[in-house]
């Protein structure tokens, strides 16, 4: 069942273009990762999923269908229930979501007698059985604890017990493990991966790291300068990645045992560029050493393989002829 | 041939309040470092936030005095040169090149500073100099006279990386040079960093809480908890046969991108560490799936075997 469809969705801020034209699927069950490097559009995407774009931010969509209504015409009220309830966001710095002046337990009260009509009483015990889920020992004490009084990793369990409480459909994870040390990162991801299977949840993880896509995502949108410039299941785009950029990237990090001492590591020259209105072509063509002058006309929607797409004017088997 | 830098029982004591009226408690953010480096090496120093080794990095740069121990760079004590003298051994790169830039003052002058602060050159030799190292990091002419706003963060990392390297220093402290970059950037910078290694024989004393990142750029690799180096080895040896408990599980969160592998269980429970509240016995063993019952009572004195050091129990056995 497809929990989320975005549609040729555009976001403008004035006249930069920080969204153009992207469409994707998530299905229930499943985990769909959107990467790409800062500035690229992929929180502004989920912010715009949400209704949760800042001022001065302009949404236009073909359909943005959750569970099969389309929520590109509801209002201000009808998104605020849906969010919180059956669709939750986390973001990458809990210490901003939470409320520094009240309590664990007061936060979490709040949203189940808001959307749940609960008691207090009912709320707290919910609160506590939730924080016990998401591996939070001793969840009576933490109620009564500040967000200031707990480490990094538990105040990020802290807000993915919240996003829950509520059961819902869909979470969307933008960077949600980026402020956290390497150890307390791996204990999040396998958190998020285990609520994911128990729960059926449709998880949208935005990310800019691909260690964290190989290992949690089943499908894969790799962004670039507001577009999405290949995706297909996971697999297929990291052992067969065909758009320029992907491959880029993928030779830019540094894996140990990947590349000899004293060899530099493959990157990508230049910086990503501002599109404004009017732009045409690939946004990538500035950066690609491949690139030709019909790169700033065509970037043709091409199948690499059956379900494995990606947007650029190569045929897929470019990376043969140019070994 | 004596060590480019050589650090000796190098230890930070900060003194923390608890609360309006709680009691002055001790923290203990570095706990007794030695370490020599041979010039043109690079040590990579990883470990979690709050192990220290960013006050590591600011007592070695001069920023932070040392409660004890003592820091030689070619063999001379840099607790009796001046700031001057010091600015032309070692010389910082920050993480955040949006902070550590001054946003008022043009490229040109940023890179300058160090050498109008030596003030023994003439300001058009000085010129000179900066522009042959902004051309040297890859940037152009023009750069000069921009100012940081109009920079991206690549281009801002390397007029830090300029302005480092302008008096010619013999070690350059990169703290989390990488970190605030995305990876296309961070691989320019990256290797930028190695050619300039080379060609300029720098030594780095290189600071990250990214492992592949250190795997690639250093030479040594120590490893830092609650103040102090558990394991320290040529970096080949340590990441093919990590002797710590705490390396191991550094190494097993290192997320590679291998498509469908698992998220690994690292193994270190939920128990954080506290530079507030050091435990006794060996420091890690609140968190170590190995530890024995006297872990908790002997603090294991580190062992030096086959050019590697460690401190745990296991490792001496």
């Amino acid at each position: 069942m497809t929990v989320l469809e975005i549609s040729d969705l555009h976001v403008r801020f004035g006249e930069t273009l920080a969204v153009r034209g992207i469409s994707l699927a998530i299905e229930r069950g499943q985990t769909h990762c959107l990467v790409g490097e800062s500035g690229c559009g992929k929180s502004v995407t989920a912010l715009a999923t949400m209704g949760l774009l800042a001022r001065g931010g302009v949404r236009t969509a073909a359909h943005l269908r959750f569970q099969g209504t389309d929520m590109s015409g509801l209002d201000e009220r009808a998104m605020a229930r849906l969010r919180g309830d059956k669709m939750a966001m986390i973001f990458q710095e809990p210490m901003t979501s939470l409320n520094p002046a009240y309590t664990v337990g007061s936060q979490m009260a709040e949203v189940l007698r808001r959307h749940r009509r609960l008691s207090r009483r009912a709320a707290l015990d919910r609160a506590a059985e939730l924080l016990a889920s998401v591996g939070i020992t001793a969840p009576g004490l933490r109620l009564g604890q500040f967000p200031h009084q707990l480490s990094g990793g538990l105040r990020q369990r802290v807000m993915i017990a919240m996003a829950l409480l509520c059961d819902p459909e869909l979470l969307i994870a933008d960077e949600p493990t980026t402020a956290l040390d390497v150890t307390v990162q791996a204990q999040i991801l396998r958190l998020l991966q285990q609520l994911q299977r128990d729960l059926g949840l449709a998880l949208l993880l935005i990310t800019h790291d691909l260690g964290i896509v190989a290992r949690m995502a089943h499908r894969v949108s790799v962004m670039y300068a507001g577009e999405i410039v290949e995706s297909g299941a996971v697999a297929d785009v990291f052992l067969r990645p065909t758009h320029p950029y992907t491959r880029g990237l993928l030779d830019c990090i540094p894996v140990p045992g990947k590349v000899a001492p004293g060899v530099p590591l493959g990157s990508i020259p230049g910086v990503v560029p501002r599109i404004r209105a009017g732009f045409a072509g690939c946004g990538f063509r500035d950066r690609c050493v491949q690139a030709v002058a019909a790169c700033a006309t065509a970037t043709p929607l091409q199948q690499a393989a059956a379900d494995h797409a990606y947007l650029c004017r190569l045929p897929r088997d470019w990376t043969r002829a140019a070994a | 041939m004596s060590a480019a830098i050589e650090v000796i029982g190098a230890r930070k004591m900060f003194r923390s309040k608890a609360g309006l009226f709680g009691t002055a408690r001790e923290v203990r953010a570095v706990d007794g470092i030695s370490f020599n480096l041979q010039a043109g090496g690079v040590l990579g120093v990883v470990g979690e936030s709050g192990c220290g080794k960013s006050t590591l990095a600011r007592m070695i740069l001069g920023l932070l005095p040392m409660t004890s121990g003592s820091i030689r760079v070619d063999g001379h004590d840099l607790s009796s040169m001046d700031r001057r003298a010091r600015a032309r051994l070692i010389q910082p790169v920050f993480q955040d090149p949006y902070s550590s830039l001054n946003p008022r003052q043009s490229v040109a002058d940023i890179v300058g500073l160090p050498l109008a602060a030596q003030g023994d050159m003439p300001p058009a030799r000085r010129r000179e100099r900066v522009m042959e190292m902004l051309a040297r990091v890859g940037l152009s002419a023009d750069h000069a006279s921009r100012q940081p706003s109009q920079l991206s963060g690549g281009q801002r990392q390397r007029v830090a990386i300029a302005r480092a390297l302008v008096l010619r220093p013999r070690i350059v402290v990169c703290d989390e040079p990488t970190s605030a970059l995305d990876v296309s950037v961070q691989a320019q910078i990256l290797n930028l960093l190695a050619e300039l290694r080379a060609e300029l024989n720098l030594t780095y004393v290189f600071i990250s809480h990214n492992l592949a990142v250190v795997e690639h750029i250093a030479t040594e690799v120590a490893v830092m908890y609650l103040g102090r180096f558990v394991e320290q080895a040529p970096t080949a040896d340590l990441f093919r046969a990590p002797a710590h408990p705490y390396t191991r599980a550094l190494l097993a969160s290192v997320l590679t991108p291998e498509p469908g592998a698992p998220i690994p269980d690292v193994g270190l429970g939920d128990t954080y560490p506290d530079p507030a509240n050091i435990p006794p016995g060996c420091r890690f063993h609140p968190r170590c799936a190995l530890a024995r019952a006297d872990c908790a009572t002997h603090d294991p004195a580190e062992v030096a075997r086959a050019g590697r050091k460690v401190a745990c129990v296991l490792a001496a056995a």
